[in-house]
């Protein structure tokens, strides 16, 4: 049996509650898990004082309610599943390592920041700093999957090392930015900036995008490897269409200010 | 806690009244130690404990400008390190350089009670000040920055040197300071004006003046004056090999007189420039065994996490090269120049172990522990919190044998390491930590547990792991009240500011405004500190005071 947290009282302010979390509550019962710490603003309250808990935690969390306001939901996560059937505030499955979210509306800003494994789907839209390094940081997301099947914000994959980034929809400015390594895929349209200041990575996009000028047009040609990854992306049901698959691609390397051996592939069949 | 209490039973380490610990009761009123109180007074039972003076740390950087650009260059090192409050104390966030609250309160979770920034540009006196008001419970001051200010380096060039003794007493009270620093004097000026050149040796001469005649001039002024703390000097060539020979002639350059010479393991390397250095510790120590005049602080560099922040601007240009991580370069538009990177020391690097290991043998050297100081030239060798990890390595010789076995051999075999058999005492590190640095300090009421004293007392349970011990003390009282009890925080207090009112002749003001309306952005009337600044504190008294 699984757990089920329906949210019965809206927070007036953020709520944190990275208790919520299988690692934290597999095999805990319903009255201490009701009376786990989440901070309410500055307050210290009761996780019972916002949700309703039934049942216990086999390795699988559902959540209820308009969530839009509470953070750090699966925060360090290293195992197990949360279905988040509403949207999601901020910090959702922050410097996860293991493990699987799907929320079926959308999600807020950083998503997953230095995350280094599992995966994590999000059926709506979703903000800025994707997968990205928290301010400071070296290095942001290093390992496992964001699938997005809406639109998002800025600063997608800020400084990643590694995984794979998927993004049905448009992305904001700054796409990539301080990219170390990994991929982003873009089915929509990007904003501008894209890939600046990049040492290594791809970002794959389907559509035209304007490039900042230190980074230089190097060829069309028809990646064989992306036919795996866009074939993958289908499967999850992000719609990639035969021609893309088989297509051509412009392939432009960046960022000349740092190595210039990050690169940008952009559909060329469009 | 009542006004007076009386600490009983416990072992006393107090070197400047020659008490090895014996013991003793400690009677306390009024924030300060006496003969005796009455029996109504409360009673803190020591026995099994070690009673020692209040640490003082002797250079370190913990407020101002610089320490500030550094946490807002690290927001990563704060979030990973969260300091919590407690009912007494408030909260805050650590990492290699906390904010204002937590150093106050890691401070004296180590049973420090005064600490010293040891580098200030004069125009951010304000800024440290109001930054000491919110760092709590310790005592502090700051030494300022003299040694690249242009107006001064001017009034040496042309050789008015009563003009510049005025100036320098001119900018100590304006700035509330409490000694000068050099900081690699001479060496930033042409750094910031003439494409990052750097003088190389201190008879190099800048626009016809060498570093060498700075640092004459500052030391005898100093002196004259009769500062509590003589003149502060971070030599030239810092981290460089070959730099010994620089360091060696600065302390002849003070011939007789006092100077304090900070963080020598930097400055104590052999070798050529550009290649790997070798250790020259033995040369320094041996200088500093025996010249009396001379008193310095080591700078042990501890592994890991480490930020390097300093006044040395060209320096810090140079290490940036080698990290490739993010790096600031601020205070250049200043009377000085300043630059900030995070670092990272490692057991498996030749530079770094062997920057250790001369720390390690500086100490294991030297012949009078009252003018060989501990430091970490925190936080650029390392946090202050590691203080009790490095107490341990000169306490436990089996512990550094373990410790030496881990790290790079070629750097341990290009010392003398190896051979150092020596243990610290507790005595010692008393003398190391408390009573050497008060002394050098000119801090009459600090480093010991005589009648008069500031009643900055904390007590240690006795522990053969001395690491252990030293990273909790189970009491802590500062000006006569209870900061710590059994571990946890049971008070907090405000600290006061340190700092000395040089004599000066006020015409000096004629001579220096003309320079700041022609060069300074700031009104020369809004320049000085105001005393509204000082909240509580200090003046500590020169000795032509006296």
């Amino acid at each position: 049996m699984s757990l089920k947290l329906s949210l019965h009282t809206k927070p007036d302010v953020p709520l944190e509650a990275d208790v919520i979390c299988p690692d934290k509550l597999n095999g805990v019962n319903e009255t201490a898990i009701a009376a786990l710490t989440v901070f309410h603003g500055n307050d210290q309250t009761a996780l019972g004082d916002f949700f309703t808990v039934k049942g216990q935690c086999d390795g699988e969390i559902q959540l209820e309610g308009d969530l839009a306001n509470v953070k750090h939901l699966g925060s360090e996560m290293t195992i197990g599943k949360m279905i988040i059937e509403g949207d999601v505030g901020q910090h959702l499955g922050a410097c996860m390592s293991g493990g699987e979210i799907v929320v079926e509306g959308n999600a807020h800003d950083w998503v997953a920041p230095e995350m280094t494994g599992g995966k994590i789907t999000i059926k709506g839209n979703a903000g800025h700093l994707i997968g990205s390094a928290y301010r400071g940081s070296p290095i942001g997301m290093q390992g496992g999957e964001i699938i997005i099947h809406g639109d998002v914000k800025n600063e997608t994959g800020n400084t990643m090392r590694g995984g794979l980034i998927a993004i049905g929809g448009n992305t904001g400015d700054f796409t990539g930015v301080n990219m170390l390594a990994g991929t982003i895929i873009v089915l929509g349209e990007m904003g501008i900036r894209n890939g600046a200041s990049m040492k290594r990575g791809t970002i794959i996009s389907m559509h035209h995008a304007p490039m900042i000028p230190t980074f230089s047009y190097v060829c069309t040609y028809n990646p064989t490897y992306l036919r795996m990854y866009l074939s993958y992306i289908r499967k999850l049901g992000m719609e990639v269409s035969d021609e893309q698959i088989n297509g051509n691609y412009k392939r432009w390397i960046g960022d000349a200010i740092e190595l210039n051996k990050g690169e940008i592939l952009l559909y060329a069949n469009e | 806690m009542a006004a007076t209490l009386r600490i009983v039973n416990g072992k006393l380490y107090d070197p400047i009244n020659n008490i090895d610990g014996k013991v003793q009761d400690i009677c306390i009123e009024d924030g300060r130690i006496v003969d005796s109180v009455s029996d109504d007074a409360t009673r803190i039972d020591a026995q099994g404990m070690v009673v020692m003076p209040g640490g003082v740390d002797i250079h370190c950087h913990i407020a101002g400008p610089k320490v500030n650009a550094a946490r807002k260059l690290q927001p990563e090192d704060h979030r990973r390190d969260p300091h919590p409050g407690t009912p007494f104390t408030r909260s805050g966030t650590g990492g290699t350089v906390p904010s204002t609250f937590a150093t106050g309160y890691r401070y004296a979770t180590l049973g420090y009670t005064t600490a010293m920034e040891a580098a200030v540009t004069p125009i951010g006196a304000r800024h440290t000040l109001e930054e000491f008001h919110d760092t709590p419970i310790i005592d502090k001051g700051f030494y300022v920055l003299l040694g690249n200010n242009i107006f001064l380096q001017n009034l040496l060039r042309e050789g008015r040197k009563e003009e510049f003794r005025q100036a320098v007493a001119w900018w100590v009270n304006s700035t509330k300071a409490y000694t000068v620093k050099l900081v690699n004097p001479g060496g930033d000026e042409p750094w910031k004006g003439k494409k990052n050149s750097n003088v190389s040796n201190i008879d190099e001469k800048f626009d016809g003046l060498s570093p060498r005649q700075i640092i004459e001039a500052f030391i005898t002024t100093v002196n004259d004056m009769g500062f509590p703390h003589p003149a502060h000097i971070h030599c030239n060539n810092l981290g460089h090999s070959g730099n010994y020979k620089t360091t060696l002639e600065t302390m002849r350059t003070a011939g007789d007189q006092r100077a304090h010479l900070a963080h020598i393991q930097f400055h104590s390397y052999g070798g050529e420039l550009g290649k790997n250095p070798d250790s020259k510790a033995a040369e320094i120590i041996e200088y500093v065994n025996t010249h009396p005049n001379i008193t310095c602080d080591v700078g042990q560099v501890m592994f890991g996490k480490a930020t390097i922040m300093t006044a040395d601007a060209p320096l810090a240009y140079v290490l940036r090269g080698l990290t490739n991580s993010k790096w600031v370069n601020v205070d250049t538009e200043c009377e000085s120049g300043c630059g900030i990177l995070p670092f990272s020391y490692q057991e498996h690097i030749y530079m770094h172990t062997l920057q250790w290991a001369i720390g390690l043998e500086l100490f294991l050297m030297s012949k009078d522990p009252w003018r060989v100081i501990l430091s970490t030239d925190h936080p650029n060798g390392g946090s202050f919190m590691l203080y009790p990890k490095l107490i341990k390595l000169l306490m436990d010789r089996g512990f550094r044998q373990e410790e030496i076995s881990r790290v790079n051999q070629k750097a341990i075999a290009k010392t003398a390491l190896n051979d150092l058999d020596r243990e610290y005492t507790l005595y010692e590190i008393t003398i190391i930590t408390r009573a050497g640095p008060a002394k050098a300090l000119g801090l009459k009421h600090k480093g010991h547990l005589g009648p008069g004293a500031d009643a900055d007392i904390t007590i240690y349970d006795e522990m053969d792991d001395k690491e252990m011990m030293f990273n909790a003390p189970r009491y802590v009282i500062k000006s006569g009240k209870a900061i710590i009890a059994n571990h946890e925080f049971c008070g907090d207090h405000d600290g006061k500011i340190l700092h000395i009112t040089p004599a000066y002749d006020e015409k000096i003001e004629e001579v220096v405004q003309p320079f700041f309306e022609n060069y300074y952005t700031i009104e020369f009337d809004n320049y000085a500190v105001s005393d509204s600044y000082l909240h509580d504190h200090e003046i500590v008294p020169t000795a032509n005071d006296r």
